[in-house]
């Protein structure tokens, strides 16, 4: 049995590089989808509207575990031998997409009627209007959530241990196994995600008393 | 894509995904009623406690809130195990998902506790109420009637991270999955259907906690409308 030391400390810094990395791909790709999946919501065409409320609760009602199994295993039928970080990556992009694409629909119907009114009688078309005068609104509103949801994202990451990708948790399995001292090593692992989520709890606190400073 | 689906195995194992279903169900009532409890106490110390209680709680919070529920059930788990503390997993999934639950409760009933007004204490001091009765009736059914959406949508989503219990070998629904695709090589069709059997589930919660809504809140009954 190795006693634990310094060495396996270093071994999970290294491997919380990889869920801030995970977490970066996971906020990027939530991002890229989320943004159309949230205005999709809002739109005047009904069959989008439909399709993008079926797809947020399809992902919002099976667990993130399940939808990380399907990506992995379903990339893998169709002929990608994928390595799990892709298949992580996929699978957290389609969750953080959902949620994503939900709050912001929220802060899109935040902004006044009153101000789709005016850009209507300015003659702005509608790309206009979402471009120059509702998404920037929409856009102050929408910081604070979003990033409370990213602390959502660093703790899912952790699920991506399940597929074999060695993340901080499963970094700490790992050492784990050699060491035979689970509760030192999951405090310590408790630790590290801690130190990545509290300062964005904390910013998503200070910005939402700002946001809401002038009621 | 020539992939052939074969769905075959349902055949014969759907009673163990009927079994792990129900297990889900078990798992998460449990830790659901108990975090709930846990969650209101803390809600009530958080608001109305003294410093040093408030602060503990608030650490509980916030220690809870900022590191995965993964990690979380491998401290309950395999931690408390290697300092003394032998648990059987189904229990260890329980403490874990219901130390979880509480801290989300406490910050949702925080927020609807702090909704009500001091006015509304000072009227039932009035109306001769004891400190118990206020609490119950004036201050937490209230609350709860105001923050019920998100306390039930939290409950569902406790519901789906109850699958990572799977992971300490807890025998409920994504574990059974696990073993049926170890056994049967099918596991694009196994997580299908589970994720179809969750979809369910959820449904189920969302619709079940409407009714109880129903049943505690007697305004919304009447009126339709929420306080």
């Amino acid at each position: 049995m190795i006693q634990l030391n310094s060495n396996h400390l270093l071994y999970l810094v290294t491997a919380a590089q990889w869920t801030v990395l995970l977490s970066l791909i996971a906020f990027a790709g939530g991002a890229l989808v989320g943004l159309p999946i949230a205005l999709m919501r809002v739109s005047k065409v009904a069959a989008l509207r439909l399709v993008a409320s079926a797809y947020i609760q399809l992902i919002q009602g099976t667990p993130l575990l399940i939808v990380l199994f399907l990506s992995y295993f379903g990339l893998g039928i169709m002929g990608y031998k994928l390595a799990p970080l892709v298949a992580a990556g996929v699978a957290l992009t389609l969750y953080a997409a959902a949620f994503l694409g939900e709050i912001w629909r929220g802060c899109i119907e935040a902004v006044p009627r009153t101000q789709w009114e005016a850009s209507d009688c300015l003659g702005l078309n509608r790309f206009q209007q979402y471009a120059y005068v509702v998404l920037p609104q929409a856009m102050r509103i929408a910081i604070p959530p979003t990033v409370g949801f990213m602390v959502q994202i660093v703790k899912n990451t952790s699920l991506a241990s399940v597929i074999g990708f060695v993340e901080l948790a499963r970094a700490g399995q790992i050492v784990n196994n050699s060491t035979f001292e689970p509760f030192v090593i999951f405090v310590v692992v408790g630790a590290i995600y801690f130190v990545l989520c509290y300062p964005l709890s904390l910013a998503a606190r200070a910005l939402e008393r700002k946001t809401n400073a002038g009621r | 894509m020539s992939y052939q689906f074969d769905f075959s195995f349902l055949a014969e194992r759907w009673p163990d995904f009927v079994a792990g279903a129900w297990l889900t169900i078990q798992l998460t009532v449990l830790s659901i009623g108990l975090g709930f409890l846990v969650g209101t106490v803390c809600a009530l110390v958080r608001v109305y406690g003294g410093a040093a209680p408030r602060r503990l709680v608030g650490f509980y919070v916030e220690m809870i809130r900022n590191t995965p529920l993964l990690v979380q059930i491998f401290i309950v788990y395999f931690g408390l195990s290697s300092i003394g503390l032998k648990l059987s997993a189904e229990t260890a999934a329980v403490i874990a998902l219901a130390v979880n639950m509480g801290a989300y409760t406490t910050e949702i009933m925080r927020a609807g506790i702090q909704s009500i007004q001091r006015t509304q204490l000072e009227a039932a001091d009035c109306l001769g109420l004891t400190r118990l009765q206020a609490i119950v009736h004036v201050v937490l059914l209230p609350a709860m009637e105001r923050v019920y959406p998100a306390l039930s949508s939290q409950f569902v989503l406790l519901m789906l991270a109850s699958s990572i219990t799977s992971q300490i070998s807890a025998e409920e629904l994504t574990a059974v999955a696990n073993n049926v695709q170890s056994d049967t090589y099918r596991s694009f069709e196994v997580y299908i259907v589970v994720a179809v059997v969750y979809l369910g589930l959820s449904v189920l919660y969302r619709f079940g906690f409407w009714a109880i809504g129903l049943v505690l809140f007697a305004r919304k009954r009447r009126l339709g409308t929420a306080l």
